[in-house]
């Protein structure tokens, strides 16, 4: 009697660690009906949270600059970390439209480097959305007091991070219209991750 | 004192254990806090330290983090088993640790659903909870430039613990996530307000929003009160702190899933959302800056990979001429580190120890040449090449530098 115990126990322990560890199968609840937790967030709770920018422009508030007001915004709030013209030093480099028409990798830039040191990634040789500086900058810079500038200042920063670039014109307006519908020379170095696991290496 | 408590046999439990603690407050506790940095002592003729509210380490025992101002690393050489402490879980932060009030901490969850939902601490509590032990790992924790480096400085930005908290799928349900909804954004609220856009039908089943961590509550640097957390995709992804979900149905493009955490590769185009973490390996014993003597060594190490379970380890010691197969500790758990080990015997020569790790989609680690064959010279990130260690004729150990210079 004890031994069918042990080897039942066994057998419901090893059923049990067995469901446990299966890592394919969702781990939800299985309730159907919602459990009623939480509040509604309103309209305006959402509106003042939600400072995300897409590709397509949607979250990009009203404003405007260009790159002539950036330079004096940069030169205030970002030269110290970035460098006087975004060539990086504490913080990242930001300015760099080299090599032209190919990304700072891959077969063409191997051959175009042959005779000249690395250049870094940048937002002109790298990022592959514009709206991705407007959303970034918001929320997270200066790093001494992210979250502060206004939205004219942010535009006429992406502005002059732009024409710096070589991407658009020192006196294109970057507002809610034009900023989505700047394309970055990176933008079609970009594929979808294709690793799977398997044997081969990727 | 012993002759005190042989005493106490003859008296009620009660007057006992007042008599204990009196005198323990009188007499040994001063005596003891005091005693426990100094030099040794029979212990066995004197009494210890009594039960206090908080424990901590051996004085003896000095296992460290290696910080620098955006990072800091876990002691790989130093830890035993599978789970990290929760102390020396590597860190990686965008704009410091937020300190965030749990009283005041909202988790708003909106977009593409039927009702848009503000969750408190509690809230997130009541329902169903879950356990999952699994790692993670810096999608940038590779460095390996010279012969003088230990686990800790070449792949210590990885850690594993046991995390409990609500499955991402019950919120979801909660809030009518719509069909329609392919990708949410994930936001923190510490200075960099940390915003990643996640796959929606790749991360559902596994994602968790966390608010535990081996048994307590997270702690800050981990994102307290509540992080999310996928098993066995990159950091970064994992955000913490987090303070709103937004359900849509494109990527957000931002910038750690643009300009950073891409992989460029040797064809010009580069790699975004490369999110799952590729099997890896690494000794961490012998290590440097060790001195290993003839005879036995076991050589120890961690495996993990993010598809799964590791499947084996293989161990060479013949600078990768033949493997064997490692033990590995069981359980081996999906998306989790499991510990190998090897019974060795250094025969006194000069050689090169290795491990690799096979997952259970048939994936092997691969040499560093092999990853920049696809991925050219400037790849940066997610790098998990096949790492070992040269012993030297007098038993020192250091970095295999030439196994990792393509």
């Amino acid at each position: 009697m004890n031994r069918l115990l042990i080897i039942l126990g066994a057998v419901f322990t090893i059923g049990l660690a067995a469901a446990a560890q299966s890592p394919s199968k969702p781990l939800d609840s299985g309730r159907d009906k919602p459990f009623g937790f939480g509040t509604p967030a309103t309209p305006e709770q959402i509106a003042a949270l939600d400072i995300d920018v897409r590709p397509d422009g949607t979250g990009l508030p009203t404003g405007s600059g260009t790159a002539r007001d950036g330079a004096a915004v940069y030169a205030q709030k970002c030269a110290a970390c970035h460098g006087a013209n975004g060539e990086g030093g504490m913080a990242d480099v930001l300015v760099g439209a080299e090599p032209k028409g190919f990304a700072p990798f891959g077969p063409e830039y191997e051959r175009w480097r042959a005779s000249r040191p690395d250049v870094p990634f940048t937002i002109g040789n790298y990022w592959p959305y514009a709206t991705t500086l407007f959303d970034y900058i918001r929320r997270a810079m200066p790093a001494t007091a992210p979250g502060s500038l206004t939205a004219d200042e942010t535009y006429a920063l992406v502005a002059w991070l732009l024409t710096k670039n070589e991407i658009v014109a020192e006196t294109d307006m970057m507002n809610r219209e034009t900023l989505p519908r700047v394309r970055m020379p990176a933008r079609a170095r970009f594929v979808p991750d294709n690793r799977r696991g398997g044997p081969e290496v990727k | 004192m012993a002759t005190k408590n042989r005493q106490t046999h003859g008296v009620t439990r009660r007057t006992a254990l007042t008599t204990l603690g009196a005198a323990a407050a009188l007499t040994l506790t001063p005596d003891l806090v005091s005693a426990q940095d100094a030099a040794p002592v029979d212990t066995t003729k004197r009494w210890g330290r009594l039960p206090n509210t908080l424990g901590a380490r051996s004085p003896a025992e000095n296992p460290r983090r290696l910080p620098i101002p955006t990072s800091s690393r876990t002691p790989l050489q130093d830890l035993h088993g599978t789970i990290t402490p929760s102390d020396l879980h590597y860190e990686r932060h965008h704009g410091g640790v937020a300190v965030v009030d749990p009283r005041a901490y909202r988790l708003t969850v909106h977009g593409m659903v039927d009702r848009p939902l503000i969750f408190t601490l509690q809230d997130l509590k009541r329902f169903p909870a879950t356990s999952r032990t699994c790692f993670l790992e810096c999608a940038g924790n590779y460095n390996g430039q010279r012969e003088e480096l230990t686990p800790q400085e070449i792949c210590g930005l990885t850690s594993q613990s046991e995390w409990t908290g609500v499955m991402l799928s019950t919120v979801f349900k909660e809030v009518g996530a719509q069909p329609r909804a392919t990708w949410f954004l994930a936001e923190g609220q510490d200075a960099a307000v940390m915003t990643r856009s996640i796959p929606l039908k790749d991360a559902i089943g596994e994602a968790m929003l966390a608010y535990a961590q081996n048994g307590e509550a997270l702690r800050p640097e981990q994102g307290y009160p509540v992080r999310l957390l996928l098993p066995g995709w990159e950091g970064n992804a994992s955000v913490k702190w987090l303070r709103r979900i937004e359900l849509s149905d494109q990527p957000f493009m931002t910038r750690e899933e643009t300009s950073k955490y891409t992989d460029p590769l040797a064809d010009g185009t580069a790699r975004e959302f490369s999110l799952v973490i590729d099997a890896r390996s690494v000794i961490t014993s012998p290590c440097y800056p060790q001195t290993i003597q003839k005879g036995f060594v076991e050589l120890r190490g961690i495996a993990w990979s993010g598809r799964g379970v590791i499947r084996r380890v293989e161990i060479s010691t013949d600078a990768g001429k033949t493997w064997k197969p490692a033990t590995l500790q069981q359980p081996v758990l999906p998306k989790a580190v499991t510990c190998f080990r090897y019974a060795w015997e250094w025969d006194g020569r000069p050689t090169e120890i290795v491990s690799r790790a096979v997952d259970e989609t048939g994936y092997t680690q691969p040499e560093m040449s092999a990853i920049q064959k696809v991925r050219g010279r400037r790849t940066r990130y997610h790098l998990n090449p096949v790492t070992g260690w040269t012993i030297a004729a007098d038993g020192s150990v250091r970095f295999a530098l030439q196994r990792v210079r393509a």
